[in-house]
């Protein structure tokens, strides 16, 4: 199975040299990395060719890594029926980059591609209908950034006297608290709250004789 | 005689129609009583699930799964099991593999009693939905007995299930499985051959088998089209290779054949459960490693390593290592997948869940157009619609 992967994978690379930029197998799952610019292109040879025939588009999702220069990825999740593998290819971008649409290559991709732009605010250029789908009429913001909050913005109530749902900004009767569990005997950071001067240098001794 | 200008008017379907199977609203776009386009607006249950998972740790994302399709919450935790054991390499006893494939069929059969029984009583067969819920009813107990909750188990834990079977359960899961195909037969009798059934049904939102692909189906949707494509035997997981079971497949995917690929599969759930109950290993019901899955509480009184390990395991978590896996389970819906992204920490990174009922619910469009407005009821209800997993 691992052989099989990896062999087409190559076979990818081979073919695309410049579309696919990698590819990689991990926990018997056969990942490509490939050029945002060229995904459509890249899909329409994954669903035709006769060595893929990846037919079956199961998810396009998004997922964020602040820290990285082009900060989202987008990961589409093939199957073949025929040859009954799976394949996954990613593509990476930015907040301004547009992925092409590849509604024209799966119908299915509509509404997953609407799903990772209101998510993760992730454009995806000629797409027929990008509105935001989960989220609520109107919306602001695109919650599955890791930027976003856990609670959000606003929340919303019914308002006896207007008479009709209101919005208002999220009030925490307590603040919410993200414990690091991650390792409650060693190496806690000792960061006292409300010390501005943590993480700071340490204060430069002013030069005497100033004005 | 003067021109008279004929437009077409929008329809509000929902979001509180008893035929919206949940929280669908569907804007439809009518000439007539014949439908143009159909724009279903969903997110209306969206609880931010996938957001909730990246807080907390891995064994406490589990109960989320139970509250995404709500109907059938075993086959939901499978998967998000399956995909935690594939990221630690974990490999877990017989018996728990068992103990779950018995489990994910129960869940199967909850999923296609309510689905067939709220579908006939959409096109307006009332009796089903008395007969069958009656069988959901004593599922659920067996659920209760097993896990102590009837609906959200959350008992498929990564690394087996949460508690072993009380005794005599499974004594009776097998003698209800020796009832239950007779009951079945009676449901048959009211709908298979029913006029009224067959008028509204037959011939309604056909899609053959490459639209299907096209439009991502998966599952007895499918099937119904007339591909024998099952995760279960295709990719099998736990013990899914070990047992004999059939596809049923359809040869024109309408509403009809989805209806009778259900029924069947039906029947071959109870097979397997059947063969769950015979084959059933003794042996302990949890993967044996105590930095996963947490001791016997008995040991906790006597073991000082296991009161540690007890308490690391319900502050802490474990720590998954890096990676990530993509793993699919046949849902009673079709393909339900987690996209589970690890950082090497205690709480996944990203999970992604891929809902089965996304992708058909999407091709509700292409389903209804031109039908009349009666067959949208007929549509949403073939095609298995829960709102749960679909917002999420």
């Amino acid at each position: 199975m691992d052989l099989a992967l990896k062999d087409l994978g190559d076979y990818l690379v081979g073919e695309f040299p410049d579309e696919i930029l990698g590819c990689e197998v991990a926990f018997d799952q056969l990942t490509i990395k490939a050029r945002h610019v060229s995904i459509a292109k890249v899909l329409t040879f994954l669903r035709d060719n006769v060595n893929c025939q990846f037919k079956l588009l199961v998810d396009i999702c998004g997922a964020d890594y602040p820290e990285r220069e082009q900060r989202f990825e987008v990961v589409y999740h093939l199957l073949s029926l025929t040859h009954n593998n799976r394949i996954r290819v990613k593509v990476a971008t930015d907040e301004q980059t547009p992925v092409p649409s590849v509604t024209g290559v799966f119908s299915a991709a509509n509404w997953f591609e609407r799903e990772a732009w209101d998510l993760f605010g992730i454009y995806f250029s000629d797409h027929p209908d990008l509105r935001r789908i989960l989220t609520d009429y109107g919306f602001e913001g695109h919650p599955l950034r890791k930027d976003f909050p856990l609670t959000g913005y606003v929340e919303v109530r019914y308002d006896d006297e207007q008479k009709r749902v209101v919005y208002e900004p999220v009030k925490l009767t307590q603040e919410f608290r993200s414990f690091d569990f991650l390792s409650p005997w060693e190496g806690v950071q000792q960061v006292l709250p409300g010390d501005e001067k943590a993480g700071e240098a340490p204060p430069q001794p002013k030069p005497e004789g100033g004005a | 005689m003067a021109e008279t200008q004929i437009r077409n008017f929008n329809l509000n379907f929902g979001p509180q129609h008893p035929s919206a199977h949940g929280v669908l609203r569907l804007v439809l776009e009518m000439d007539g009583e014949i439908i143009e386009r159909a724009d279903p607006h969903i997110g209306l249950l969206h609880r931010g699930t996938e957001k909730l998972i990246e807080y907390k740790s891995y064994l406490q994302a589990v109960p989320y799964f139970d509250r995404l399709d709500y109907v059938a919450p075993q086959n939901q935790e499978h998967a998000f099991a399956l995909a935690v054991e594939k990221l630690l390499g974990l490999e877990i006893p017989p018996r728990a593999q068992y103990i779950r494939v018995l489990y994910a069929e129960i869940g199967r059969i909850l999923n296609h009693i309510l689905n067939i029984c709220s579908y006939a009583m959409d096109v307006g067969a009332m009796t089903p939905m008395l007969w069958m819920f009656e069988e959901r009813e004593k599922l659920m107990e067996y659920c209760e007995r097993a896990s102590g909750a009837r609906m959200h188990m959350a008992y498929f834990r990564p690394g087996g299930v949460a508690f072993d079977l009380p005794p005599k359960l499974l004594e009776d899961i097998g003698a209800w499985a020796e009832r239950f195909p007779r009951i079945i037969d009676d449901c048959e009798t009211l709908l298979t051959e029913n006029r009224i059934f067959k008028q509204r049904t037959v011939d309604i939102g056909v899609i053959n088998a490459e639209q299907c692909f096209d439009w991502g189906f998966t599952g007895p949707n499918l099937r119904a089209a007339g591909v024998a494509w099952d995760l279960r035997k295709a990719q099998p997981y736990d013990v899914y290779d070990k047992m004999q079971f059939d596809i049923p497949v359809g040869t024109h995917g309408d509403c009809y054949e989805r209806y009778v690929v259900r029924i069947l599969e039906m029947h071959e759930s109870v097979r397997i459960i059947k063969q769950c109950v015979n084959d059933m290993p003794g042996g302990p019901c949890k993967a044996d490693d105590y930095k996963i899955s947490p001791p016997r509480r008995a040991e906790m009184k006597q073991s000082m390593e296991a009161l540690i390990h007890h308490f690391k395991l319900y502050t802490e978590g474990y720590r998954v290592p890096a990676g990530e896996v993509y793993v699919a389970v046949e849902a009673p819906k079709g393909e339900f997948a987690v996209y589970l992204v690890s950082d090497g920490t205690n709480k996944p990174y990203r999970c992604k869940i891929r809902a089965p009922g996304f992708a058909h619910l999407q091709a509700m469009d292409f389903l209804s157009r031109g039908h009349m407005l009666a067959d949208v009821v007929a549509n949403i209800g073939s095609l298995d619609i829960v709102f749960g997993e679909i917002d999420r």
